[in-house]
C-alpha cells in the first residue's frame, strides 16, 4: 500500500516480528533513534533495539491471588455482619444529624475501602518533609487502632526516593532554577487572582509559551495552571457531539474525564495494540454514527507517550501511519515522556526521530520532568488561537502562578542548553543510563518487570494483595521509598510496585536501592519470572560499562 | 479578584521564598504517592480550624475543586437541584456526575420548592427507588455571575423538609462575608454543621492558587479516594500552600480588614449608582459587581458597547474587564462589566476611577443612542 512506505521517517523501518512462545508475547520493535531534526546534541544515544516485555503471570500465582481476594471478601463480609449486629466496634466516621436522609454512601462502595484498603492504608499518602529529590525525608506514622486513624509521630527517616516523578532531577531547593523562582516570586507575588482572558495574562506566560513551542519544534503553544485540568478542560473545547474519540483502554483519568465532558462518542481499543485500533477505526468509519449512520465530523485518537502503570511507550510510527491512512487526528499526552525520552529530551517524537508536526495535538505536563506544576498544549497557530478563545480554562480558571512559570522556563532552558552549560545534556544521559542499568539489574535478579527498556517508569509485579502492603513496608524499613499500586488503579490481580528513576540518582544510590529490593524480594518470594534474560531485555552489560560523565 | 489585598504582601512572599528554599518548587507527585508535604497537612488543619469544621481537603486548582467534589458523591441515578446562576465549574461538576440535574431559577425559592415537591411526588410513586436516590442541592454563597447572596436560611428549612443535602460553593464569599470572613454561614449566623459540604477557592481572598473543601470527616474523607482532581493530579506546590498559610495568619490577626472591605463595597456601590445608562447588579455588600446597560438592545451590540467603555477606561489607566463567558454556558448571563472591590485601593482612587468610567460611558452610550 502506498501509505505504508516513506511516511514514517524513522531511519530503517523493518517489519515487526511477534514471538509467540508459550505464555509470552514479546514485541520487538526497531527503535533507531537517529536524530534527523535540528542537530543540537552530540549525545550518543543507544542505537540498540528497544525491547518491550509483558510476561504473563505463572498459572499458580494467578490462582493463589484470586483465592486471596476471595478470602478477603469473605472475611470482610463477616466483619461487616459482626459490626452491624453484634456491635463490634466500628471506628469508621459516622454521620451525626441528617436523620431520615438517604445514606450518602452505599454499603457496597465503601466495602472495599473499609475492609481491603484500610488494612494497608499506611502505604499511601505518606507525608514528606523535604524536597522530593534523590533522597527525601518520609515522616513516620503510627496507628493504635489497626489503621483506622494514622498519627504523625514527628520523627522522619531519610530514604532513597523511587516514588516521586522527578525524571531529570529538577526538584531542587537550591541552584539556578530555585533562585530564579524566588526572584520571580518577589517580583510578581505568588498568586494571580484572574483568568487568562481577563487580567491574568502576564508577560511571563507569553515568554513561557514561546519557549515551549520552540522546545517542541512546533508553531505555537499554550500553558495552563494544572495538568489534570489541561485534559479535562480542553478536550471538550476541541470536540463535541457527532465526533468520535478512540482512546486507549489504559488512558489516564483526566483524559477519560475530558472525553466524557466533551459529549463525543467514545470507543476504546486494546492497550498499545495497533491491530485492535485499526479494526475499531475501520468499523467505526464504515458504520458511521450509531442510529443515524452519518459520517463522523471528526475522529480523534488519544494515546499517551509513556503509560505510567505499564511502563510501555506508545507505538508512534504506526499511529501516525494509521491516522494518515484513515484521516483522523492524533492527540498525544506526554505527561511522563516529555523531558524523559529521546536524546534531546523532547519526548516520544524525539525518541523515534519523527517530525513533531505529524502529531496534531501535543499535550504534556510540567510536573514530572520540570519540577513545577501545570500543563501545556502545542500545535499549529490555528489550533492554539482556537483554544485561547474557546478553552474552558482560559475563560474560567486562574492562570499559572509566576514562580512556577519561572521554574519551567529555567529548567527548559537548562535542558535545551540555552543557559550555556552542559547540565541539561548530562541529566538526559544520566537518566537514560540509569533506566537501562536499573532495568537490566532487576531482570537479572529474576523479578517480573513490565514495559519498554527505555522507559524510566519500572513496574515490578507483586500480584498478591498481601504482598502489596508487605513490599511497601519492607522497603520503608530499609529506607527506600517506593510506590505500590493495586485495584482499582490496575486490574484485580495485577498489583505492582512502581519505581520512577531520576537523573538525581547516582550509581551508588541505585546499587543500594537494588540491594534493598533484592532483600525485600527474597523475603517475600517475588521472583516470578520464568524467562531467560535474553528474551526479556535487549540491554547488554557491555553498553552499561560507559557511564555518562559531566563534561 | 484580590479582595483582601493579599497579593504583594511582604510577609507572604517571605514565607513562600522560605518554602522554595526548603521544598523546591514542585511537589512531583499526587497526594497518594509522596506528594503530601507536611505543609499540606498543616494548611488543611488550619483551614478546618478556621472554618470550625472537622476536616478540610486541599486541591491544586480552584476550578477542579468543586468539579471533582460533586461527582465524588453524586452518581448516575441521583438527583441534583442546582441554581441556574451557578458558575461554569459547578456546571462541569454536575455534568461529570451523570446525575439527573434540575435547574431552578436563580435565587427563586418558590421555583425550588416546586421542583422539590415534584420530586417528592415521584418518590411516593416509586418508594423503592426513592430509598436509594440521593438528593443534593448545589448553590453558591455569593454568586460570581450576579453578585447576590443565596437565601441560606430558607434553603436549610427546605433541606430538612425534603431531605436534600446542601453543597455550598463559597469561591468568592470566603474571606469576604461574615465578621471574621468565614463566609455565608457566619453572615447569616447559621451553625456550620447544617451545611453538608463547603467548597471554596484560595485563588481570590487568599491570593494563592488552589481550592479546598471542608466539612465533617464523614463527608470529606470520601474525597480522598473518590475525588478525581485529588487522586489523579499532582499536589499543590508547597510554596503556594505556604503563601496560603501566611494569608490565613494575616486574616486571623487583622479581623478589621473584613469590615473595611464591606465598607469599601458600600462606597463603590453608591458611586456606581451614579453612572448614566448603566445599572449595578449585585447587593451592596458584594465585592463583585456587574454593570449592565439599562436599555439593552442585543447581546452582541451590548457587548461591543461595553468593550469600548473598557478600552477607553484602559487608555486612562483604569483596568476593568468585561465578564467573559463561553457559549457552552447553560444559562448565559447578559453581557456586563465586572468590577471587583479590593481593600488595597483607596476611596479617592475609586472616585477617580469611577469618574473615568462615567466619562467613557457617557461618550460611548450617547453616541450609540
Amino acid at each position: 500500500m502506498a501509505f505504508d512506505e516513506g511516511v514514517v521517517r524513522n531511519g530503517d523501518v523493518k517489519k515487526r516480528k511477534h514471538h509467540n512462545q508459550g505464555a509470552v508475547a514479546n514485541g520487538i520493535r526497531n527503535g533507531h533513534t537517529i536524530c534527523k531534526q535540528v542537530p543540537t546534541s552530540k549525545v550518543k544515544y543507544t542505537k540498540k533495539k528497544s525491547c518491550e516485555s509483558f510476561e504473563e503471570a505463572p498459572m499458580l500465582i494467578a490462582i493463589v491471588t484470586y483465592m486471596a481476594y476471595a478470602l478477603l471478601v469473605v472475611v470482610g463480609h463477616v466483619r461487616d455482619f459482626l459490626r452491624k449486629l453484634c456491635g463490634e466496634k466500628n471506628s469508621a466516621a459516622k454521620e451525626f444529624g441528617n436523620k431520615g436522609f438517604v445514606p450518602l454512601y452505599s454499603d457496597f462502595e465503601s466495602f472495599y475501602t473499609r475492609n481491603l484498603y484500610r488494612r494497608i492504608r499506611d502505604c499511601w499518602n505518606r507525608p514528606i518533609c523535604s524536597t522530593p529529590g534523590g533522597w527525601f525525608d518520609i515522616m513516620e506514622r503510627t496507628s493504635s487502632d489497626y489503621n483506622w486513624h494514622l498519627d504523625v509521630t514527628g520523627k522522619s527517616s531519610r530514604c532513597i526516593n523511587l516514588g516521586s516523578y522527578n525524571y531529570l532531577g529538577f526538584a531542587e531547593d537550591s541552584g539556578t532554577c530555585a533562585e530564579a523562582s524566588q526572584e520571580t516570586l518577589i517580583k510578581y507575588g505568588a498568586g494571580v487572582c484572574s483568568t487568562r482572558q481577563e487580567l491574568g495574562n502576564l508577560d511571563i506566560h507569553i515568554e513561557l509559551e514561546k519557549l515551549v513551542a520552540q522546545f517542541l519544534g512546533l508553531e505555537s503553544a499554550m500553558v495552563f495552571g494544572m495538568g489534570f485540568a489541561t485534559n479535562a478542560l480542553n478536550i471538550p473545547a476541541l470536540l463535541g457531539k457527532g465526533c468520535l474519540i478512540l482512546s486507549d483502554e489504559l488512558n489516564h483519568a483526566s483524559l477519560v474525564l475530558g472525553c466524557r465532558l466533551s459529549g463525543a462518542s467514545i470507543k476504546t481499543f486494546k492497550h498499545n495494540d495497533m491491530k485492535s485500533l485499526e479494526n475499531v477505526l475501520r468499523n467505526s468509519i464504515i458504520d458511521g454514527e450509531p442510529g443515524t449512520y452519518r459520517p463522523w465530523k471528526k475522529i480523534l485518537i488519544i494515546v499517551e507517550g509513556i503509560y505510567s502503570m505499564e511502563g510501555s511507550i506508545a507505538n508512534l510510527p504506526e499511529l501516525v501511519r494509521l491516522k494518515k491512512k484513515y484521516n483522523a487526528y492524533l492527540y498525544l499526552d506526554e505527561a511522563h515522556s516529555i523531558g524523559a525520552l529521546g536524546p534531546n529530551g523532547r519526548g516520544v517524537v524525539d525518541y523515534y526521530g519523527m517530525d513533531p508536526r505529524d502529531v496534531d495535538i501535543m499535550m504534556g505536563t510540567f510536573t514530572k520532568s520540570f519540577g513545577a506544576a501545570g500543563g501545556y498544549i502545542a500545535g499549529t497557530k490555528e489550533l492554539i488561537a482556537h483554544l485561547k478563545f474557546h478553552s474552558h480554562s482560559s475563560v474560567y480558571a486562574i492562570s499559572m502562578s509566576p514562580p512556577v512559570a519561572q521554574q519551567i522556563i529555567s529548567s527548559m532552558q537548562c535542558i535545551m542548553g540555552l543557559d550555556g552549560t552542559n547540565t541539561g545534556r548530562h541529566r538526559l544521559r544520566q537518566l537514560a543510563w540509569n533506566t537501562r542499568y536499573f532495568r537490566r539489574r532487576l531482570h537479572e535478579m529474576g523479578f517480573l518487570i513490565y514495559g519498554s527498556d527505555d522507559s524510566p517508569v519500572v513496574p515490578l509485579m507483586l500480584y498478591m494483595p498481601a504482598k502489596i502492603g508487605a513490599f511497601g513496608r519492607e522497603c520503608l524499613k530499609r529506607n527506600l521509598g517506593v510506590v505500590v499500586v493495586g485495584f482499582p488503579a490496575t486490574t484485580i490481580i495485577e498489583s505492582r510496585a512502581r519505581f520512577c528513576l531520576s537523573a538525581a540518582h547516582t550509581k551508588e544510590m541505585l546499587d543500594q536501592a537494588l540491594e534493598m529490593i533484592e532483600e525485600a524480594g527474597t523475603v517475600l518470594h517475588l521472583r516470578y519470572s520464568r524467562l531467560p534474560l535474553e528474551k526479556k531485555t535487549a540491554i547488554t552489560s557491555h553498553e552499561l560499562e560507559e557511564m555518562p560523565v559531566l563534561e | 479578584m484580590n479582595f483582601l489585598g493579599m497579593l504583594g504582601k511582604k510577609t507572604i512572599e517571605d514565607a513562600a521564598v522560605k518554602a522554595i528554599k526548603k521544598y523546591g518548587v514542585g511537589s512531583c507527585g499526587p497526594r497518594g504517592f509522596y506528594g503530601t508535604v507536611d505543609i499540606h497537612l498543616e494548611l488543611e488543619d488550619r483551614l478546618a480550624k478556621y472554618m470550625k469544621t472537622e476536616e478540610a481537603i486541599l486541591y491544586a486548582y480552584g476550578f477542579s475543586t468543586i468539579a471533582s467534589a460533586i461527582p465524588a458523591y453524586s452518581k448516575r441515578g441521583d438527583v441534583i437541584f442546582c441554581d441556574a446562576g451557578v458558575c461554569f465549574s459547578i456546571q462541569m461538576g454536575v455534568l461529570a456526575s451523570r446525575s439527573n440535574v434540575k435547574f431552578f431559577k436563580h435565587n427563586d425559592m418558590e421555583d425550588l420548592e416546586r421542583l422539590l415537591m415534584e420530586q417528592a411526588e415521584e418518590d411516593k410513586r416509586n418508594p423503592k427507588k426513592a430509598k436509594v436516590t440521593r438528593r443534593f442541592l448545589v448553590i453558591e454563597g455569593l454568586y460570581i455571575n450576579y453578585g447576590d447572596i443565596a437565601p441560606l436560611k430558607k434553603m436549610i428549612e427546605l433541606k430538612y423538609k425534603y431531605k436534600v443535602r446542601i453543597f455550598l460553593d463559597e469561591t468568592i464569599s470566603f474571606g469576604v462575608l461574615g465578621a471574621h470572613g468565614k463566609g455565608i454561614t457566619e453572615y447569616f449566623d447559621i451553625p456550620i454543621e447544617e451545611v453538608d459540604m463547603i467548597s471554596s477557592s484560595m485563588e481570590n481572598s487568599l491570593a494563592s492558587i488552589g481550592g479546598f473543601c471542608c466539612g465533617t470527616t464523614f463527608v470529606i474523607d470520601h474525597q480522598r479516594l473518590a475525588g478525581l482532581g485529588y487522586c489523579f493530579s499532582a499536589s499543590l506546590p508547597p510554596l503556594l500552600a505556604s503563601a496560603a498559610i501566611e494569608s490565613l495568619n494575616l486574616m486571623e490577626a487583622n479581623p478589621e480588614m473584613f469590615a473595611e472591605l464591606i465598607r469599601k463595597c458600600h462606597i463603590v456601590h453608591d458611586l456606581l449608582l451614579s453612572l448614566p445608562h448603566l445599572q449595578v447588579v449585585g447587593v451592596p455588600e458584594s465585592p463583585v459587581k456587574h454593570i449592565r446597560l439599562i436599555e439593552s438592545k442585543s447581546t452582541k451590540e451590548d457587548q461591543i458597547a461595553l468593550e469600548s467603555i473598557v478600552s477607553q477606561a484602559l487608555d486612562k489607566n483604569v483596568a476593568i474587564t468585561c465578564a467573559r463567558y463561553l457559549p457552552e454556558e447553560k444559562f448565559c448571563p447578559p453581557p456586563s462589566i465586572r468590577i471587583t472591590v479590593s481593600t488595597e485601593i483607596s476611596d479617592e482612587d475609586y472616585k477617580v476611577a469611577i469618574d473615568v468610567i462615567k466619562e467613557a460611558a457617557n461618550t460611548v452610550l450617547t453616541e450609540v443612542s
